[in-house]
């Protein structure tokens, strides 16, 4: 993949920890790459699995961040419930042929903003060796059966 | 690309702010505002320097009126930072809140960008992301309901107490229930209060006092939650009161009954060193000032086998009353504050330590008693075995905390009382001699530190670091083998009497009142708060909170800053003439729901009950979180403002579809 490949991100923020991580980087001012956009969600425990589907059909890779586990859950055990869905999606990516890496799962409280910054660098450097989902070297047609997921539901 | 209007009618207004600098250096706001213009929704568009000052939101007020906008989007900092201002804003133009939209472009862009390509480009999807939001956006109030102005405070210790009385004297009525006979809780058994060394009774008697006689307080003893239904506002609470069997009103605390009883048990109040009879007021300072009779101890109430005490030549104002029965006493609150305290870990868990062995090996409350001048043996410490004054005296601190096999937190008031108990001691026992076993001195409030340095310095306390493995009793002394973790040496220490400082434990029930109540419980069995620093006093149940001992363990300073904190967020809800709430919640298409009842077992706040089987949510409990909308297997439940379609469109939009 060449170097300059900016690999692009959806994040799903929740509103209380992740977006407020992510708002936290800002204000110190740190820098990450400009690929990623994102979405503020109530909850990470409200975010669906189409949503992701749909997403990885249009981006190279998701990212969720939610309140730490256990406790900090604004709504009290939406990250629980997060945390069940993104282990079974990854499965399910899995078993599609698309690299469960591509969805990408942190718990970022609103202080965390240095982690933010490096959760997003770190992860454009995976989705970067990774490539395009298209592209993606072991199932060509991995794109397709997600699009064919989502027409399906 | 597929048309993204939902109607023709929205005509949005989108204003991009430069915020000085801070913006415009790395965002062409410029070509924003030429981007989404090509969006069909948006009839106007703007850029300005400084969006949140008073010309800025002129601007924003001016268009909406001029362009007669149904949606406003600022492209600016964050919504947390600015979204109630441009609010205030769009509602002076008489545009509903919930048709205004952040685009974050600041914190999230331009703050964090530097190619300005890039992050304009960003700019540009992250306010047409805003724009699809919008555009399906409802128009919402917020919801409003009627409430009982009346407060129930659940725990007659000293959190309970300062709570109903913070209440009650800003003239809101409040019903208190305590589950013993008497309010005081703990406290009251307290000898004196560290770091001041306050008589614990001088402090707490005149607030007992207090409860009786205000005319806003509603007192029942013996008496404990059955059921709570309903929400912030409107709890409907069921009270089931034991019966006392003497009549307060009636009894004039003469004590005669008390003589002729034949009965005698262990006093709950002297932690069982002393002796009570089957009829008895707890400590002669309770409240209510009257005494009661323990049905289990009486020798027999039905068939009434004694009766000595009710006999019209003992109980002269015939106050004792066989019949008197269970009672269900059923209210609606507006807010429940619970403050059901604590007790001390069971010390026969510490096999080691041999508490229910040795009679002299004894827990901190215990010793409490034994130093109180109301205690058993009059204030002058004497030994439980042979009722001698004991010389050499060990305090065992973390008895059980901090230890994964028992409770794995700290306990943080042992090391300042075991300090206080040790100067108390030293006090009553000049020539007594201290050693007192640490893993760590945590004296950690408001002049504690100094408390503990007074102690070490005026009686000669021998602070040794280091657990205590087995204490046992040979030949009238009590021995404890342990370790010194600072010298790496074996001890081997002979002395009179052992005081274990337990863990505080949450009150036994604590599980299933939190079950009644929908509190959430950690992992030590503490009521749950909301968040630790914001909402530390808020349970997850909007409109119950939580003060003292039952949602960690504290001193007295802490207890009663919370419960005055717990007082001050009750009355923020009986003030109200009706009580708000958001409105971004759930809402059900009841015709295809499947009746599979996934949305109620996930549901955080039991918001959602069936009716005729279809789920349906209870607006005013529903916090909007949606974690119901992610696990209704049907697809039928969304969330208002923030739907599965809206989502579907801002994906798109941030991919650069539309």
């Amino acid at each position: 993949m060449e170097r300059n490949f900016e690999p692009r991100i959806l994040a799903f923020l929740c509103r209380w920890c992740g977006y407020q991580g992510a708002d936290m980087a800002g204000t110190s001012r740190l820098k990450y790459p400009s690929s990623i956009v994102s979405i503020r969600v109530p909850c990470s425990g409200r975010i669906k699995m189409e949503h992701v589907l749909d997403a990885l059909t249009r981006f190279e890779g998701v990212l969720i961040a939610g309140c730490h586990v256990p406790n900090d859950c604004h709504y009290v055990h939406g990250n629980f419930k997060c945390l069940n869905r993104v282990t079974l999606l990854k499965e399910i990516l899995a078993q599609m042929g698309v690299n469960p890496v591509r969805l990408r799962l942190e718990w970022i409280s609103a202080t965390e903003g240095r982690k933010f910054a490096r959760v997003v660098g770190e992860f454009t450097q995976e989705l970067r060796k990774l490539g395009t989902l298209n592209s993606a070297c072991t199932h060509e047609n991995n794109s397709i059966s997600l699009l064919q997921v989502k027409q399906s539901e | 690309m597929e048309p993204s209007l939902v109607s023709d009618k929205e005509k949005i207004g989108v204003f991009a702010c430069h915020c000085g600098r801070n913006i415009a250096a790395t965002i062409d706001t410029e070509r924003v505002v030429e981007e989404v213009l090509k969006h069909p929704a948006v009839v106007h568009a703007e850029h300005y320097e400084y969006m949140c000052s008073d010309p800025g939101q002129e601007l924003i007020e001016t268009a909406i009126r001029e362009k007669r906008l149904t949606g406003v989007i600022v492209a600016a900092c964050s919504p947390s930072l600015h979204e109630v201002t441009f609010r205030e804003t769009v509602k002076r133009a008489d545009l509903n809140i919930y048709k205004c939209e952040i685009a974050n472009i600041r914190e999230q862009d331009s703050w964090v960008h530097e190619n300005k390509e890039k992050a304009t480009e960003k700019a540009v999807k992250l306010t047409k992301s805003a724009i699809e939001k919008i555009i399906r956006n409802e128009a919402l109030s917020p919801i409003k309901v009627g409430l009982h102005k009346k407060a129930l405070v659940i725990g007659g210790g000293v959190a309970g107490i300062r709570a109903a009385l913070d209440i009650a004297d800003a003239g809101f009525p409040v019903v208190l229930i305590e589950k013993t006979a008497t309010v005081g809780g703990h406290m009251a058994q307290l000898a004196e209060t560290f770091p001041t060394l306050d008589c614990a009774s001088c402090i707490l008697t005149p607030l007992m006092s207090a409860v009786a006689h205000h005319p806003n307080i509603e007192l029942h003893t013996l008496s404990e939650i059955e059921n709570v239904e309903g929400y912030v506002g409107n709890f409907h609470v069921r009270i089931k009161k034991h019966p006392r069997y003497v009549e307060p009103d009636k009894c004039n605390l003469c004590n005669e009954c008390e003589n002729v009883c034949p009965v005698a048990v262990p006093s709950e109040f002297d932690e069982g060193l002393s002796l009570r009879k089957a009829v008895f007021i707890p400590f002669p300072q309770a409240v209510p000032s009257s005494y009661l009779i323990d049905a289990n101890a009486c020798l027999g109430m039905s068939p009434l086998i004694c009766g000595k005490c009710a006999e019209p030549e003992v109980c002269g104002p015939q106050a004792v009353n066989f019949d008197d029965q269970e009672k269900i006493i059923e209210d609606d609150f507006g807010a429940i504050v619970v403050a059901t305290g604590y007790e001390l870990y069971n010390p026969t868990n510490l096999g080691e330590y041999g508490a229910d062995v040795y009679p002299d090996v004894i827990t901190s409350l215990q010793f409490e008693r034994l130093l109180s001048p109301s205690g058993p043996t009059g204030g002058i410490p004497r030994r439980p075995s042979d009722e001698k004054i004991p010389k050499r005296i060990a305090f065992i601190h973390c008895a059980g905390s901090r230890d994964e096999r028992h409770q794995p937190y700290c306990s943080h008031i042992c090391c300042t009382y075991s300090a206080k108990h040790a100067l108390l001691f030293k006090e009553l026992v000049p020539d007594a001699e201290i050693h007192s076993f640490y893993i760590d001195i945590r004296a950690v409030g408001k002049n504690y530190e100094d408390f503990i340095r007074r102690v070490q310095e005026e009686t000669g306390i021998h602070y040794t670091r280091g657990k205590v493995s087995r204490i046992y009793e040979q030949d009238g002394k009590v021995k404890v083998l342990g370790v010194d973790t600072l010298l790496d040496e074996r001890i081997e220490l002979e002395v009179d009497m052992v005081v274990l400082a337990l863990p505080m434990v949450p009150f036994q029930g604590v599980k299933d009142l939190a079950g009644k109540m929908r509190i959430q419980i950690d992992g030590n069995n503490f009521l749950q708060e909301l968040h630790p620093k914001l909402h530390p006093v808020e349970s997850a149940t909007s409109g119950i909170f939580l003060a003292g001992a039952a949602q960690s363990p504290k001193d007295i300073q802490d207890t009663v800053s919370q419960a005055g904190a717990c007082a001050s967020k009750a009355l923020g809800i009986l003030t109200q003439e009706k009580i708000s709430h958001i409105p971004t919640v759930a809402n059900v298409d009841e015709e295809n729901c499947s009746s599979c009842r996934f949305c109620i077992s996930v549901c955080p706040y039991r918001a959602i009950k069936t009716i005729d089987d279809k789920a349906h949510v209870e607006e005013v409990l529903c916090e909007g979180c949606g974690i119901c909308v992610s696990a209704c297997p049907s697809g039928v439940i969304d969330l208002r403002n923030h739907t599965d379609k809206q989502v579907g469109f801002m994906i798109k939009a941030l991919a650069g579809e539309i």
